[in-house]
């Protein structure tokens, strides 16, 4: 039996709107084992991100649970939740969510210093020169291009080696080029740090290179062949 | 320690970026106004007490009935006090053949310690200042006793059992006029050496032993602590507060002057600092979200943020004392020589105070707005419209306002002065909040009745309901301030110096009799002068109140005991006096009252407790003397007009022993006519007043400029409100003129929306500002001052136009890069 890295079960999430209450999610069952990649699509609207900020815990179902890590999300308070994300879920945004007032390296650093580890400058030096931005250590975001803040990004996201990551459109700000170049060092790191990638996009090529697909439909997750 | 550091790391960047500039500027101006006011106001203070210590003679005077210790002396010294002795006694003193009832004072060397002692070689000649004390074997006299016994100057009067000879007329004497003036005998000043061989003292003596000292104002304070503790019976102290009532009044406004303008710097600046905090806090939800999704617990961002603020106070608020000091100190030397000499040197305390202010100010603005970020949602980094629970601004601005009330009431020390301001800024608060939100109503309906870029920027004040509210407020805030300034520098000044007009009597005569009163009055009138009013005096001890026989020892507070020791002067009049104001129950009518009545000034009515209705009993010439309070009064003592403490109306008192005072203003030309009055009438005492007025007028003139001084503070503190307020809604201005240019707005249409915009809120502002500062000038006037004030028409017009124009211009000034640079770029920036 391969290891469950995370598991959904009967995930849903309701919100009032003035002509009622509106469904988003309704009974997503997920199941992604350690080492899987798999794309979330679906039409804009569709409920991508809020499906990725349930699996992230960043908010709160109104039924079901997420495990990561065979960790119950929702039986843990806010605090709890953020520790969990700390030590196992790493994250890569379409707008890249990088801190201006902190330089590409103080940025990757965060997640280790988040978590009190002594060797964040040494570990946020190494995966920044893994993703090719040695040079521009100390840089801040506003002097990076896209594609650079996004592999900065890439780069926060893979230092604390998480076993899950979570990717909301990485390539949706950028434009094809860079966009491919940045799956591919997404696909890379993944691979050589054998973590879990769960990525939301509309973008087919992309969806296409992960292991499995699945698609959000009327609120509901349909796995695609 | 990881969360420390990740906040400096984060301000670092904050403060290259420039994102911090507003909080740390605004705080810094914080703390600078409060230092600069709060050293030089300290400084100034301590002048004006130095300068009122003046009329002492001394900063702190120990009196007793008993000869003093050479133990008090000798603490003095070590306390570093500078100190002379004086003996103060009433004596028969003889000329060639006639003897006068004399107030002999022997001094030591030294004396005055403060003030000035001015001689003249002739009685009302020229005045000048005494370069020590009567030497061995002479004494100064008063021109009352030359004339009363017929002596000139050079003369030899006897004093007890030695002969010594008149070398000068005493002219001013500081302490002279700190006691009561009206009960003197002439002075004789001589040397404490010839006092043993007067040979008038004597066991049973009725001498006053005075130790006067004075010092640094640190080293008085503690001494007067310490000598309170030793006091013996017998035994009291006097400092200014116990002086004359007229000095006190000026310094006590004065204080109040100094207290409210620094107290309006400091609430301004918070203000500022609350608009500041509030968009620094709202920069960072999407680094708290950021945070959070990465594992950031609450704890930690909350650590993060505060460390920030830790630092951020620290540093503006060191360089807020530094700009602070440095601005008092070039300010007091361009005003030292004004100021009358060398000011005493600044004390570390208001920059305590001040960084103290800082820290307040920072943390109460600032900490709710923090402690919301804390709330904030990881899931803003997926969905930017989410923000926090958080705390409504409204709860922000009063917390902050509460923070630093608290701390004003410790730096301003004036419970009542500080409720005012708290009250006045809660309801103008309310008023601005309440009026700005039905703008906003009322500016929906014009959307239809104006053209395309008044109607752009009349939206936007609609639109952004709440940011408007606290835009107009701030604004409003800051103006109101402005304007309370203006009024009180202005009208409140010139009002409070309309009451000590050039005329204003200087002249005092006292002990005319009843069958000399029409003769007076007919001398004055055959020389030209009039106006030498002539009222009835009777001298009485308070006995009883509600049939309760009074005692010193039944009363804690020192001056209703000095008050019970010495007689009361009681007077009758029919009207209430000019410079009097009935604070409760009512003066009598002109016909069919009831003769048994008194009217008490409030300060009496208060160390005694007197209420309306309560009955005091005198004894005067050995009878008593009943009647009920009917009214309380409040006197300008400043005034120099003739005033008592217990009047009743006609028909109470005139039977019983009177005689008659006058006060009034006899140009200094006129001396001589002086010299004429008293040889006519011997009995009758001229009392000259005019170095005191000079005083009162000096420490007016003072104040006048001190508050000017502070003013610039408050202008700057002001401003920052101003820009913060602007600040507020830029980034949101900035994305939206973006998107209209992208949309293809012309830039003479955004400019257009803009000014439109930014004059409507200065308009709106500028009018509840003066709205709310008039009615906060008339109670401050009434309640805190004493004063009756109405606003000029002018400024209700003036103000709206005036504020509409600043702040479009400041508002367009600040905005104009926006409308500069190309929209992409104003786009990245977010």
């Amino acid at each position: 039996m391969v290891d469950s890295i995370l598991k959904t079960r009967g995930l849903g999430k309701r919100v009032s709107s003035p002509e009622g209450e509106l469904v988003l999610l309704h009974n997503v069952e997920m199941n992604v084992v350690a080492g899987e990649t798999v794309a979330v699509v679906g039409a804009s609207g569709s409920g991508k991100s809020t499906l990725l900020g349930l699996l992230a815990g960043l908010d709160e179902p109104s039924e079901g649970d997420v495990v990561i890590a065979g960790q119950s999300l929702f039986q843990l308070d806010e605090d709890g939740r953020a520790a969990l994300r700390a030590r196992s879920v790493g994250f890569v945004f379409q707008s890249f969510q990088l801190l201006d007032n902190l330089s590409a390296l103080e940025n990757v650093m965060l997640p280790l210093e988040l978590t009190g580890r002594q060797d964040a400058l040494a570990g946020a030096t190494e995966v920044l020169e893994r993703v090719g931005l040695g040079p521009r250590l100390h840089h801040y975001p506003k002097q990076l291009s896209g594609g650079e803040q996004q592999r900065v990004a890439i780069a926060r996201a893979f230092v604390s080696t998480p076993a899950l990551l979570l990717a909301d459109e990485p390539t949706g700000n950028l434009d094809s080029v860079t966009g491919q170049r940045i799956i591919e060092l997404l696909f890379q790191l993944n691979r050589e740090q054998q973590t879990t990638l769960i990525l939301v996009t509309h973008d087919n090529g992309l969806a296409e290179r992960c292991q499995r697909r699945l698609e959000l439909r009327d609120g509901q997750l349909w796995s695609q062949p | 320690m990881s969360s420390l550091k990740l906040g400096l790391r984060m301000l670092r960047r904050e403060w290259r970026s420039g994102e911090l500039r507003v909080i740390w500027l605004s705080l810094l101006v914080a703390v600078a106004a409060v230092v600069a006011v709060g050293v030089f106001s300290d400084r100034v203070e301590q002048v004006l007490n130095q300068q009122a210590n003046a009329l002492l003679g001394g900063d702190l005077i120990l009196e007793s009935d008993n000869p003093i210790s050479s133990q008090h002396s000798q603490q003095a010294a070590e306390a570093d006090l500078k100190w002379v002795m004086g003996y103060e006694f009433p004596s028969m003193v003889m000329g060639d053949d006639e003897g006068r009832l004399a107030a002999i004072k022997a001094v030591s060397s030294g004396y005055p310690l403060r003030g000035e002692l001015k001689i003249s070689e002739q009685p009302f000649a020229t005045a000048e200042d005494a370069t020590g004390i009567p030497t061995s074997g002479t004494v100064w006299v008063e021109p009352q006793l030359l004339s009363d016994l017929s002596l000139s100057v050079g003369d030899m009067l006897s004093v007890g059992a030695i002969s010594l000879r008149i070398v000068a007329v005493i002219r001013n004497e500081p302490a002279r006029a700190a006691g009561n003036l009206f009960a003197l005998s002439p002075r004789v000043l001589l040397n404490s050496v010839d006092l043993a061989a007067t040979e008038l003292i004597q066991p049973a003596s009725r001498v006053r032993y005075q130790l006067m000292m004075a010092g640094e104002l640190q080293a008085v304070k503690q001494h007067k602590a310490q000598l309170q503790l030793q006091l013996q019976p017998g035994e009291r102290m006097l400092d200014v507060e116990d002086g004359r009532p007229e000095v006190r009044m000026a310094v006590q406004r004065a204080g109040r002057f100094l207290g409210l303008a620094a107290l309006v710097s400091v609430l301004l600046a918070g203000v500022a600092i609350a608009m500041a905090s509030d968009r620094y806090a709202e920069r960072h939800f999407d680094h708290c979200a950021v945070l959070r999704c990465l594992g950031a617990g609450q704890s930690q961002i909350l650590a993060i943020f505060l460390s920030q603020l830790l630092i951020v106070s620290v540093l503006a608020g060191g360089a807020g004392a530094i700009v602070g000091y440095v601005a008092q100190a070039g300010l007091v030397n361009a005003f030292a020589p004004l100021l009358g000499g060398e000011l005493p040197a600044p004390s570390l305390r208001p920059a305590g105070i001040g960084l103290l202010v800082g820290l307040v100010t920072l943390f109460g603005f600032a900490l709710p707005r923090f402690l919301a970020l804390r709330q904030i949602p990881a899931l803003r980094v997926l969905r930017r419209d989410l923000q926090g629970g958080g705390v409504q601004r409204w709860l922000v601005l009063l917390i902050g306002v509460s923070a630093l009330m608290l701390l004003l009431l410790i730096q301003v020390g004036d419970v009542v002065l500080g409720l005012y301001a708290m009250l006045g800024v809660a309801a103008t608060l309310l008023l601005l909040s309440g009026l700005a939100w039905l703008m906003v109503l009322g500016i929906g309906r014009l959307n239809g009745q104006v053209g395309l870029a008044w109607r752009f920027g009349l939206l936007n004040i609609s639109r952004r309901a709440t940011a408007s509210v606290v835009q107009v407020s701030g604004f409003g805030l800051g103006i109101m301030a402005l304007l309370l300034l203006t009024m009180v520098r202005g009208d409140l000044l010139s009002e409070w110096q309309l009451r000590l007009p050039d005329d204003a009597p200087n002249r005092f005569l006292i002990n005319i009799q009843p069958d000399q009163v029409a003769e007076v009055e007919q001398f004055f009138a055959q020389h030209g002068v009039g106006n030498v009013p002539l009222y009835p005096m009777v001298r009485g001890r308070l006995v009883a109140i509600n049939g309760q026989e009074v005692s010193v020892d039944d009363y804690p507070d020192d001056r209703a005991k000095r008050l019970l020791m010495r007689e009361f002067n009681l007077s009758w009049r029919a009207h209430i006096p000019a410079s009097n104001t009935i604070m409760s129950g009512e003066w009598w009518q002109m016909e069919g009252y009831e003769p048994a009545q008194f009217s008490v000034e409030q300060g009496i009515a208060e160390a005694f407790g007197l209420q309306i209705g309560d009955s005091l009993r005198y004894m005067i010439a050995g009878q008593a003397v009943e009647a009920t309070v009917s009214s309380l009064r409040s006197v300008e003592w400043d005034s120099f007009q003739v005033n008592f403490f217990v009047v009743a109306p006609p028909g109470l008192l005139d039977q019983y022993p009177s005689n008659y005072i006058s006060s009034f203003y006899l140009p200094n030309e006129h001396y001589a006519l002086l010299n004429e009055l008293v040889k006519k009438f011997p009995n009758i005492t001229v009392l000259d007043v005019s170095t005191i007025i000079a005083e009162v007028r000096r420490i007016i003139e003072r104040v006048t400029m001190a508050v000017e001084f502070v003013f610039v503070f408050t202008l700057i503190a002001g401003l920052m409100v101003m820009y913060a307020a602007i600040q507020a809604t830029l980034d949101e201005r900035i994305r939206e003129t973006a998107l209209l240019r992208t949309l293809g707005a012309q830039r003479a249409q955004l400019q257009k929306g803009l000014l439109a915009e930014f004059a409507s809120l200065g308009m709106i502002s500028g009018s509840i500002a003066v709205l709310a500062a008039s009615g906060a000038a008339m109670l401050l006037a009434a309640k805190v001052f004493n004063l009756a004030y109405l606003p000029s028409p002018w400024l209700w017009i003036g103000a709206p136009l005036a504020s509409a124009f600043v702040i479009a211009l400041v508002g367009m000034m600040s905005t104009r890069f926006i409308l500069k640079q190309p929209p992409l770029r104003s786009l990245q920036r977010e």
